[in-house]
């Protein structure tokens, strides 16, 4: 298994920037991987501790669901939803073509 | 004057809700330019709450339990109608279609909102330096921070801008600043107050908490706003009991816990207000017993895994489709990327890119997966410490309020600002911090007092044991 001590290369800040949707401009990707690097080298802490019998906590409680009575509520406000986007149309979200798009 | 006395007031018609609020405007007025506690004063919706008040206490009717009590919004938290933008240029301009529950309950109460905090951005710093509307200054010495990421609901109270203000601590977010500027700052147990309309930054470690001037106004302000709420699934089942009350009993017999293996750190002016605290508690009657939380010094790397990891995928929302602002481009991918690289600072890019690598194929069992193993050994830590002590005492920051600039351009130099804080937010229990005195340049130091889940009772005992040492 990788250890946390496993460092990172400006390949892979590139790749994560692409993940994360951030259009980085390369002085940042430079920045960023000596800086994530120099962190990661700080987390390597834990590789020391043997981890192999204890439960992942993803939260401070067990999460159980949480139902409610199917009945209708209030809910936002249409209109006062859309008009807080950057662009609408019709009583939807407006966005810029999604087909043929390079993924 | 306290909260009680205030609310006493109002409520007798001796004082005017709208004279206290006109006090306040007229603090904010004469002082902001030089603190910048606010992203956004709201002067006249401060004056219509008021007159509602007034108007309540004339019909006859009981205006609330924090009736005409002023409060300081953190800007993280939605105000329906008002800005709230989380100190980032990606939600500037963005009006909230609905109240975050504190804020309705806020509301219900009779309390003023006068305004909403300046923060880091999206709450992620110890300084509010990482704000995108320029930083906080802290109102002790206005040459330093405030801390952070609540910087601007800390400076809010110590500058009499507000009676109380409201923050969110996912890291040490209200605890810090509260140290270095001198108030009450109380994370409470995971899941005491409702999230529901608090912007989510790491959505297993946020809390919204207090700071007040006083260990007893900060029970009175939990005793509204806590309780379980229908719209946060993570908000406890069950009522609390009040904390007001719990404040009337003393720490005789309480037993206080030393951490033998804290990580080191703190400057000496800080171990020395640490170490009057144990002796003021002993002096009153509580036991000091030494324990251990081996995993605590492990909390850093845990957390700056684990909070970033959350982080990622909560602000992958800011994506210019259905709320504030878009750059333009030829198709939604690029529009994606374009919004987010011109929306986001620096920190919250560097926070989304290490939480993004942490959960990324191949690398998450030996970040995110390892960090989650880690935080189970930092909770089951301090439950068994909690089992020979009913609090433990830390620092809250190891050191007084710093000068801006000087932690430069090394992130993790800012992170150790929360080695004290953040193990608690993993843990899910609740802390505060105290001023306990001051420490280098004359500067507030604070003390932390943390305890078990739902132990605020005694945490706040311990608090006030403290506080009535000083008067």
């Amino acid at each position: 298994m990788l250890g946390v001590s496993d460092r990172i290369s400006a390949a892979d800040v590139a790749k994560v920037a692409r993940l994360a949707r951030l259009d980085v401009t390369t002085e940042e990707l430079e920045r960023m991987t000596v800086q994530l690097d120099g962190m990661l080298e700080h987390f390597a802490d834990i590789d020391a501790l043997d981890l192999a019998t204890v439960e992942p906590m993803t939260q401070p409680y067990p999460l159980v669901n949480v139902l409610r009575p199917d009945v209708v509520q209030p809910c936002l406000d249409r209109d006062e939803v859309l008009a807080a986007a950057p662009s609408a149309e019709d009583g939807r979200f407006r966005v810029p073509p999604i087909i043929g798009m390079d993924l | 004057m306290g909260l009680a006395d205030i609310v006493a007031s109002v409520k007798s018609g001796a004082v005017k809700a709208a004279d206290l609020t006109e006090v306040r405007l007229a603090a904010i007025a004469a002082r902001e330019g030089d603190i910048h506690a606010f992203n956004h004063v709201m002067a006249d919706e401060a004056r219509a709450s008021a007159a509602a008040v007034d108007e309540a206490v004339a019909r006859g009717d009981d205006p609330g339990p924090l009736a005409g009590v002023t409060v300081a919004l953190k800007d993280n938290m939605c105000t329906r109608g008002v800005p709230t933008t989380c100190s980032s240029k990606i939600l500037e301009g963005w009006l909230p279609p609905y109240d975050g529950t504190v804020v309705a309950a806020l509301k219900a109460s009779g309390a003023v909102a006068v305004g909403k905090t300046n923060l880091d951005e999206f709450a992620m710093g110890s300084s509010t330096e990482n704000s995108a509307f320029g930083p906080t200054r802290n109102p002790h010495d206005t040459n330093r921070v405030p801390g952070g990421s609540s910087g601007g609901s800390a400076a809010a109270v110590a500058a009499g801008f507000s009676d109380f203000s409201l923050g969110s601590d996912t890291g040490g977010s209200i605890r810090q600043p509260a140290a270095l500027c001198g108030v009450v700052g109380v994370k409470p147990t995971y899941g005491y107050v409702s999230r529901y309309g608090l912007v989510a930054f790491a959505s297993s470690l946020d809390q919204i908490g207090p700071f007040t001037n006083t260990v007893e106004d900060a029970a009175l302000v939990l005793d509204v706003i806590g309780g379980h709420d229908p719209r946060d699934s993570t908000s406890i089942p069950q009522q609390h009991p009040s904390l007001v009350a719990a404040l009337q009993q003393g720490v005789g017999g309480l037993r206080i816990g030393r951490i033998t293996d804290l990580p080191e750190g703190a400057d000496p002016d800080v171990q020395e207000r640490l170490e009057a605290a144990f002796d003021t508690l002993k002096a009153q009657g509580a036991t000091i017993v030494d324990v251990q939380v081996p995993a605590f010094s492990f909390g850093l790397t845990a957390y700056y895994l684990i909070a970033p990891a959350e982080a990622s995928s909560n602000l992958a929302r800011y994506d210019g489709v259905r709320y504030g602002m878009r750059v333009e481009a030829t198709d939604t991918n690029a529009m994606y990327g374009a919004t987010r690289e011109a929306g986001f600072g620096d920190e919250v890019k560097r926070r989304i890119m290490l939480g993004t690598y942490a959960l990324s194929a191949g690398y998450y069992d030996a970040y995110y997966g390892k960090a989650l193993k880690v935080r189970r050994l930092i909770h089951d830590d301090f439950e068994r410490a909690y089992q020979h002590a009913d609090v433990l005492l830390t620092p809250t920051s190891p050191s007084v309020a710093f000068e801006f600039g000087s932690k430069g351009d090394n992130p993790l130099a800012m992170y150790l600002c929360d080695t004290y804080t953040i193990p608690t937010n993993l843990a899910g229990h609740p802390g505060m911090s105290v001023p306990f005195g001051t420490g280098a340049h004359g500067l507030p130091v604070g003390v932390q007092v943390l305890a078990g889940t739902l132990q605020e009772p005694v945490m706040f005992r311990v608090a006030a044991a403290l506080e009535r040492s000083l008067a």
